[in-house]
């Protein structure tokens, strides 16, 4: 064959080459086929690190308060100990320095998200007493009565 | 000219290099996981979820939004909590109104297009809660189709998106057969629920785990025979999430039943 | 917002996380892509099987399935999330995924009909060149054009005959190897969506097969369309010149001409029409017949929620009514170009169906979803995966073919000029 006939060819070979440079200076250097293999393990390595690194909000830790809030600790004889604290008053971040208070929901529908009766048999939800929100004094925050520390009907306010 | 000889020994061969990758494939379940403990130890985390605990207060939902920066009102999340309620007459009904994130606080069922069913505390035959969340499959779809390895399979069995590295085509999301991927709202790349891997790597546990008052959450080592939860999978009657697709997801489910799907 | 949220409304038991993901722009990608298989095979009709009555038809689809070309990538960098990013896929594919491939095997098609075209217009190349060199005065345009016609030639003057019959050979060679992978371009965007098994609907070893079938019948018919359209403009020219001068063909001639090849060609789509008609089927009385777990729903979306789309829009107006009018004795253009339009029609809404039809039920086999899509575009994301951004793909080819028709002699009559 005549040489014109290849000259795409060496276009299409230039191309190859100019990608090829693009990966060399594109690709991360720790980019590559880890434990998993090539179907499930290809990846940038310092991605898990990403991960590892991400901020923890909830500490989620039942003596972590204890320090400073020893008198709330009563809720431990009560049904509500298996509800930790940051639940209800959220997440920890950096407290006490960032924020330096924690709100509180003191909202009707949190209590309801357990306290609304539905009886489900085969569920723990039909184990839980409950009142019905319309009629159980509308309007009123569920605090105002019963305290959630120490939630018992023996202990109303 | 290929010689018979030449033939058969090409053939063995053959056949015993197609013979490693399905020995691979083979190793996914949870007794040759926990067999594969005594050559290679180390980590291979998998969920335990007991529907029977569950009473759908949606504290697991709202925490990891909050833990995992999902912004809070987006129509997405990481793990939600479903609803199944069987009538008498044989309907099922079935919700999960905004994931479950602020509990189940009405007994009507979401229909969409702001439509409910009334259901009378009668008619039910059985009802239940259903906690959903990544499965960790040991063969992840989303990871196979991932078409620039932004999304893998760390060496002890989490499913991690690399934020960085995603181009945004949504196949993933398409890949899954849980439904558990989704565009995250702000940074619009994959996302998806990796059981907290910032946590469990600093010895906590997951947010939706530690969140949950009634023990319906578990994580646990299934290479750790001494492991509470990889006991519970070993020696109770535990079930997994679709098995037909083969993926070998790593969520085991105490109380499953037909219609969770 | 959630990313797919503005367009997706929810029925029944839809899970939190599913949403229409996939819309518009992923129906436009299968659709432009199958025109530009589809046209290419058509050229390669002539070029490889020497079917000589197909020869005009040959090198204008050839140029057309390269202005395609560019457009088939469109609906992708527009539907991505991060366009940005979208290089990777040549930079760390990931060979395991059925879309990691597609830059390489784009950008190898992408050549093949480059270097197809190169051939087949090197000689015009070469003139054009030669004789902008030769011309004494130049102008900054013609010396511009000088530069850009030199570049087109990749420095190779020879355009003796026996030079000549090199290319020609190598264009034989070229469009041989081209339906293959024409074939494997548009059979991966199937494989994309037949190889999903968490989708019900998608999850079939036809599906490339039947994207392949409907990309031929869908380039075919883009082709009969843009001929007819570029016909009629030729006569009404013809019509507007012929008291000036007398050596032009006359509207007769042309119309002759044009009849002819439309005849011609409408026979080869009705054949990848049918073909393509009984693989849906198949598939669909397939599933019926087999019915698994996943019936119950697909029923409920084919038979019932997508009937209109599915059995009126595609199957009638799309499929039987151009069936009627080819099959009908003594074919006219006017009777041609209502048909291809609706042979067109007919493709997109098979796309329309797969890919939304697709997502139109959710992963609890228990709840829909139904998509609204975005006609006014209110902002970045309604415009790009809305009615605008769709209509702006399917402008662009033709634009890009005008373009084209400046620097290449697409319609001359020539023959010298061309192989």
């Amino acid at each position: 064959m005549k040489g014109h006939v290849w000259r795409p060819l060496y276009a299409v070979i230039c191309l190859v080459v100019l990608v090829l440079a693009a990966r060399y200076f594109m690709v991360p250097k720790d980019f590559g086929i880890y434990e998993r293999g090539y179907m499930y393990g290809f990846h940038r390595k310092s991605a898990e690190d990403y991960w590892k690194a991400f901020k923890v909000k909830y500490q989620f830790n039942t003596d972590y308060c204890r320090d400073c809030h020893a008198e709330k600790y009563s809720i431990m004889q009560t049904p509500h100990a298996i509800i930790h604290c940051e639940n209800c008053h959220g997440p920890v971040l950096d407290h006490p320095t960032d924020p330096e208070k924690l709100s509180v929901d003191k909202k009707r529908e949190l209590c309801l998200r357990c306290h609304l009766p539905l009886s489900y048999p085969t569920s723990g939800r039909a184990n839980i007493r409950g009142v019905d929100p319309i009629t159980h004094n509308p309007g009123i925050e569920c605090s105002a009565c019963h305290n959630p520390h120490m939630p018992s009907l023996e202990a109303m306010k | 000219m290929i010689s018979r000889r030449s033939f058969l020994k090409n053939a063995i061969k053959g056949v015993a290099g197609l013979s490693i990758p399905l020995s691979i494939i083979g190793i996914a379940g949870p007794r040759k996981l926990f067999a594969l403990n005594n050559v290679t130890a180390g980590v291979r985390w998998a969920f335990l979820i007991n529907t029977y605990k569950c009473v759908g207060c949606g504290l697991c939902v709202k925490a990891c939004k909050t833990e995992n920066e999902i912004p809070y009102d987006a129509n997405v999340t990481r793990t939600w909590i479903e609803r199944y309620v069987h009538l008498k007459d044989g309907r099922v009904f079935a919700d999960t109104p905004k994931g479950g994130r602020d509990g189940f606080t009405t007994s009507k069922i979401d229909l969409g297009e702001g439509r409910y069913q009334d259901i009378d505390e009668k008619d039910i035959d059985k009802a239940f809660f259903v906690p959903k969340l990544c499965n960790q499959c040991e063969n992840p779809p989303c990871v196979q189709v991932c078409p620039v390895g932004a999304t893998f399979q760390a060496s002890d069995g989490v499913v991690l998106i690399d934020r960085s590295w995603c181009i945004g085509c949504g196949y993933c999301i398409m890949a899954c057969p849980y439904g558990v991927r989704f565009f995250h709202p702000v940074l619009q790349v994959a996302e998806k629920c990796n059981f907290c891997y910032h946590r469990i790597n600093k010895g906590l546990k997951p947010a939706c785990v530690d969140a949950c008052p009634f023990g319906a959450r578990m994580i646990g080592n299934i290479k750790d025979p001494e492991d509470p939860v990889t006991k519970v999978i070993m020696a109770e009657r535990v079930n997994v999430l679709k098995s037909e697709y083969g993926t070998k997801p790593q969520a085991y489910y105490i109380g499953m039943d037909e219609e969770v799907r | 917002m959630v990313h797919g949220e503005l367009w997706t409304v929810k029925e029944l038991f839809v899970l939190p996380n599913e949403y229409i993901y996939w819309s518009i722009q992923i129906v436009m990608y299968p659709f432009m892509t199958g025109l530009v298989a589809g046209a290419f095979v058509l050229s390669s009709l002539y070029h490889v099987f020497g079917i000589k009555q197909l020869k005009n038809m040959a090198r204008f689809s050839l140029v057309f399935s390269f202005a395609l070309l560019p457009v088939a990538m469109m609906p992708l960098m527009l539907h991505l999330q991060q366009p940005q990013r979208g290089i990777e896929v040549l930079m760390t594919p990931h060979f395991t995924s059925a879309i990691a491939a597609f830059g390489i095997v784009f950008s190898t098609y992408g050549l093949i009909v480059a270097s197809e075209l190169w051939f087949v217009y090197r000689k015009h190349f070469v003139k054009t060149a030669l004789s902008l060199r030769r011309k004494a005065d130049k102008n900054p345009l013609d010396q511009v054009k000088h530069l850009f016609f030199s570049a087109l030639t990749l420095g190779a003057y020879d355009v003796s005959g026996a030079a000549l019959h090199q290319d020609e050979k190598a264009v034989k060679i070229l469009a041989g190897i081209g339906i293959p992978v024409a074939c494997f371009l548009h059979g991966y965007a199937g494989f994309i969506f037949g190889s999903v098994k968490a989708n019900a609907l998608w999850m079939t070893p036809l599906m490339p097969v039947i994207f392949i079938m409907s990309a031929v019948v869908s380039g075919i018919a883009l082709c009969m369309l843009t001929y007819i359209v570029v016909m009629e403009i030729k006569k009404f020219n013809v019509r507007r010149a012929q008291s000036s001068s007398s050596n032009l063909p006359t509207s007769e001639a042309i119309k002759g001409i044009e009849l002819n090849e439309i005849r011609i060609t409408a026979r080869y789509l009705l054949f990848f029409l049918l073909f393509a008609i009984s693989l849906e089927l198949l598939d669909l009385i397939f599933r019926g017949y087999t019915a698994v777990k996943t019936w119950d729903i697909l029923r409920s979306v084919i038979y019932g929620k997508d009937f209109t789309d599915i059995f009126i829009l595609q199957y009638g107006v799309g499929n039987l009514l151009p069936l009627i009018l080819f099959l009908w004795p003594r074919l006219t253009i006017r009777r041609a170009l209502v048909g291809v339009i609706f042979v067109l029609f007919g493709v997109f809404m098979m796309r329309w169906n797969v890919v939304i039809g697709g997502q139109s039920f959710s992963l609890t086999f228990a709840g829909y979803m139904h998509y609204h899509l975005p006609i006014i575009p209110r902002n970045w994301e309604t415009f790009k995966e809305g009615l605008a951004g769709a209509l702006m793909v399917a402008a662009t080819p033709f634009i890009l073919f005008w373009l084209f028709c400046k620097i290449l002699p697409v319609f001359s009559q020539d023959s010298e000029e061309l192989h």
